[in-house]
C-alpha cells in the first residue's frame, strides 16, 4: 500500500474498511441461457466477418509469439560466428578451464534450447486457452 | 578389432528391432492400426520414437568423425539438429498435426487444393528419402567393414533385409515401439562408452588433442575452415539455416506428428523431442576430442567416419576395449535401422499412394490388396538407394545428410510456413517455390556429389547451398503468390481454421484426409 493511500485512508476510515455497496438481484445461474445467440464455433466454422476476426487475431497472437521465439533463436545462436569472428579472443577464451567456445557449443546450446520450447509451449497454451474461453463464453 | 563380440552385439540389436517388430504386429490389426498406430501413441512414447529415428548414422558415427577431423566448426551439425526441431515447434507442429494429414503431399494436397502440388511434393519426398537412406546404408557398410572386415556391400544388405521385414510386416505401431526403444538404446551404446573412455583419460593424464598435419592448426578454435573450406563463415551460416529450416520437411518427421492425438500432444511431444536429442548429442563430439588425443593419426586404411568404433581398443587394449566397441558397432546398427526404418516407410508410403496404387490395380485387375501394394512399394523404396549406395562415392556421412537437410529446407519449409501461416498463397505460388528451390538445391547437390571438390566461392555455395536457396525459394513463391491472387485456394480460410483452433472447441471440422 502507496504511503498517500495510508494517509487518505486515516482520513476516511470508512472507505478503506469497506468496499462500495452493491446491490444483488438475483443470481443469473439459474437463468435460462439466450437461445437466439449462436455459438461462436458455428462463425468459426462458416467463417463470417466475426469469425474471421476471432481467427485473424488467434493467428496472429500465436504468429507474433512465434516470430519473437525464432528472433531470439536467430540472435543468440546466429550471433556466435559474428562474435567469433569480430572478437577473435573469444576464440581461444577459457571458462573455469574449459574452451568457451567448445563449452558453447558442445554444452550450453542445448539446455537454453530446452528452455525455449518450454516457454513457447507454455505461452502458445496460453493463447489458445485464452481464445477458448473467449469463444466458449459466448 | 575382435569380430565375435562385434558382431554379436549387431546380431542382437538386429533380432530385437525384429522381435519387438514382430510383437508389434500382433498389435496391428486394421488398416487404421497398420497405418497409424491407431493415433494412440502417448507423448513421452512418441518423442522416444521421434529421437529413435531422428539419430542416423550421421549423428551415431558421422559428428564424431567430422570433429576429428575438423574440429569445433563441426558442432553447429548436432547443434543445427536440435534447433531444427525447436523451429519446427515454434511454426508448424502444432498446425501439421491439426492439418490431419499423414505424410507431406497430403498437406500440400489439403491445404492448396491441388492433384498437381500432390504429385510435385511426392516426387520431392521420394527424392529427399533416397538421398537421406544413402547415408544410413553407406554407414552400414562402413561399420560393419570396420568391425568384421566384410566387405561394404554386406553391411548395407544386412540394413535392408532387416528394415524391409520389420516395415513390410508390422506397419507403424510396431514401428512406434520399435523407434522409441532404438532411442534408449542409442543413448546407452553412445553414453556408457563416452563415460568410461573419459575416466580413463582423466587417469591417465595424457595431455590434449594433438594436431598431426593435415589438421588444420587451429583445430580447437570456431571459424578454422569448416571442414578445409574456403569461406568458413558462410558455410557456418548456411549450414545453420539448412538444418535448422531443413527438419521440418524431411519426409519421416511428419509422419510421426500423426500419431499424435491433438495439436497440443505434438507440440509436447516436440518439447521432449528437444529434450531428448540435447541430452545424446553431449556425447558424440567427446569421441571426435578424445580421438584426437589418443589416434592423432588415423590408422591406416580407416575413414574418419569410423573413429567412434575404433576409439575403445586404443584407449583400453584387451577385452574392455572390445567389449565397448561391440557396443557402439550395436549402437550403430540401431541408428542405421531406426532412421532407415522411418524414410523407408515415409518413402514407400507415398510411392503406394500416390505413383503406385493406379498402376498396380490396373496390372493385376485389381486382385493386389492395400498391403500387398504397400509391401511391394516398401520393396522398392529401399533397393533404389541401396543401387545408388554402391555406385556413388561416400562424400561423408554428415555431408551427405546436410545435403539432403538443404533440398527439405528450399522445398517443404516455404511449403509449410507459408501454408500454415499465409492465407495469401496460391497454387502457382506453391508450385513456383517448390519447383525453383528443389531445382537449385537439387543440382547443387549433384554437382557436388559427382564432380568432386570445388574451390573458391563456387564450391561453398554449391556445397553449402541452403543460405541462398531457402531465400530464392520463399521469394518465388511469395511474388508468384502476389501476382496470381485469383489461384488462391478457395477453401483457405476454411483450412486456416482447421490448422490453428484448439481441440477442445467442437468445430463441426472436415478433414478431407482421415
Amino acid at each position: 500500500m502507496s504511503p498517500g493511500r495510508t494517509a487518505e485512508g486515516a482520513d476516511h476510515p470508512d472507505r478503506l474498511a469497506r468496499p462500495p455497496r452493491v446491490r444483488v438481484t438475483s443470481s443469473r445461474r439459474g437463468a435460462a441461457t439466450r437461445r437466439d445467440l449462436r455459438p461462436l464455433t458455428r462463425d468459426l466454422d462458416e467463417q463470417t466477418d466475426l469469425g474471421e476476426v476471432y481467427m485473424a487475431g488467434l493467428m496472429s497472437a500465436q504468429l507474433r509469439l512465434a516470430l519473437r521465439v525464432l528472433a531470439f533463436g536467430a540472435v543468440g545462436l546466429g550471433g556466435l560466428p559474428l562474435l567469433f569472428l569480430l572478437v577473435p579472443d573469444t576464440r581461444t577464451l577459457e571458462i573455469a578451464g574449459l574452451p568457451f567456445p567448445w563449452l558453447v557449443l558442445g554444452v550450453l546450446v542445448y539446455p537454453v534450447a530446452l528452455l525455449v520450447a518450454h516457454y513457447y509451449v507454455r505461452q502458445s497454451e496460453r493463447i489458445e486457452r485464452e481464445f477458448s474461453q473467449v469463444v466458449a463464453r459466448r | 578389432m575382435n569380430s565375435v563380440y562385434g558382431v554379436t552385439a549387431i546380431v542382437l540389436v538386429c533380432l530385437a528391432t525384429l522381435g519387438v517388430g514382430a510383437f508389434g504386429l500382433r498389435l496391428s490389426r486394421t488398416t487404421s492400426d497398420f497405418y497409424v498406430a491407431g493415433r494412440t501413441v502417448t507423448p513421452y512414447r512418441n518423442a522416444s520414437a521421434i529421437g529413435g529415428e531422428y539419430l542416423s548414422a550421421a549423428s551415431f558415427l558421422g559428428i564424431a568423425g567430422l570433429v576429428y577431423s575438423s574440429g569445433l566448426d563441426m558442432l553447429w551439425f548436432p547443434v543445427g539438429y536440435t534447433v531444427g526441431y525447436v523451429v519446427l515447434l515454434v511454426l508448424v507442429a502444432a498446425p501439421l498435426r491439426r492439418s490431419g494429414a499423414y505424410t507431406l503431399p497430403d498437406f500440400a494436397e489439403a491445404r492448396l487444393e491441388s492433384s498437381r502440388i500432390r504429385l510435385l511434393s511426392s516426387l520431392l519426398v521420394v527424392g529427399i528419402g533416397w538421398l537421406y537412406l544413402l547415408p544410413q546404408l553407406q554407414g552400414a557398410g562402413l561399420a560393419l567393414r570396420v568391425v568384421t572386415g566384410a566387405p561394404s556391400w554386406v553391411g548395407s544388405l544386412v540394413v535392408v533385409v532387416v528394415v524391409i521385414a520389420n516395415v513390410a510386416a508390422g506397419g507403424m505401431r510396431s514401428i512406434t515401439l520399435v523407434q522409441a526403444m532404438q532411442y534408449w538404446l542409442k543413448l546407452t551404446a553412445i553414453a556408457i562408452p563416452a563415460f568410461v573412455l573419459l575416466t580413463v583419460w582423466l587417469g591417465d593424464g595424457r595431455p590434449g588433442p594433438q594436431l598431426t598435419a593435415g589438421t588444420a592448426v587451429d583445430w580447437a578454435q570456431p571459424l578454422s575452415g569448416f571442414g578445409g573450406q574456403d569461406h568458413p563463415v558462410y558455410a557456418t551460416y548456411s549450414t545453420l539455416l539448412a538444418l535448422a529450416l531443413g527438419t521440418m520437411g524431411l519426409p519421416h518427421v511428419l509422419v510421426r506428428f500423426y500419431t499424435n492425438p491433438d495439436g497440443r500432444a505434438a507440440r509436447r511431444t516436440t518439447l521432449t523431442v528437444v529434450a531428448l536429442l540435447g541430452l545424446f548429442y553431449l556425447f558424440p563430439p567427446v569421441y571426435g576430442v578424445l580421438g584426437r588425443v589418443y589416434l592423432p593419426q588415423l590408422p591406416e586404411g580407416l575413414r574418419a567416419d569410423s573413429i567412434v568404433l575404433a576409439l575403445p581398443e586404443a584407449v583400453v587394449p584387451g577385452s574392455l576395449g572390445e567389449v565397448l566397441s561391440a557396443v557402439l558397432a550395436g549402437g550403430a546398427f540401431a541408428a542405421f535401422l531406426s532412421t532407415a526404418s522411418g524414410l523407408t516407410m515415409s518413402v514407400a508410403g507415398v510411392l503406394d499412394q500416390d505413383l503406385l496404387r493406379g498402376r498396380l490395380g490396373r496390372i493385376t485387375g485389381e486382385d493386389a490388396t492395400v498391403v500387398q501394394g504397400f509391401r511391394l512399394a516398401t520393396v522398392l523404396a529401399m533397393v533404389v538407394p541401396y543401387a545408388a549406395a554402391r555406385m556413388v562415392e561416400p562424400i561423408g556421412l554428415a555431408t551427405t545428410v546436410g545435403l539432403a537437410f538443404a533440398v527439405a529446407g528450399s522445398t517443404f519449409c516455404p511449403l509449410l510456413v507459408l501454408g500454415s501461416w499465409w492465407r495469401g498463397l496460391s497454387t502457382v505460388g506453391a508450385a513456383a517455390g517448390l519447383v525453383s528451390g528443389g531445382g537449385l538445391a537439387a543440382g547443387a547437390v549433384l554437382v557436388t556429389m559427382l564432380a568432386g571438390p570445388i574451390d573458391g566461392w563456387p564450391g561453398a555455395l554449391l556445397g553449402q547451398p541452403a543460405a541462398w536457396t531457402i531465400p530464392i525459394a520463399f521469394s518465388v513463391a511469395v511474388i508468384v503468390s502476389l501476382a496470381t491472387p485469383g489461384r488462391i485456394p478457395r477453401h483457405t480460410s476454411r483450412t486456416m481454421v482447421r490448422l490453428h483452433t484448439p481441440e477442445d472447441l467442437q468445430l463441426e471440422r472436415t478433414p478431407r484426409h482421415r
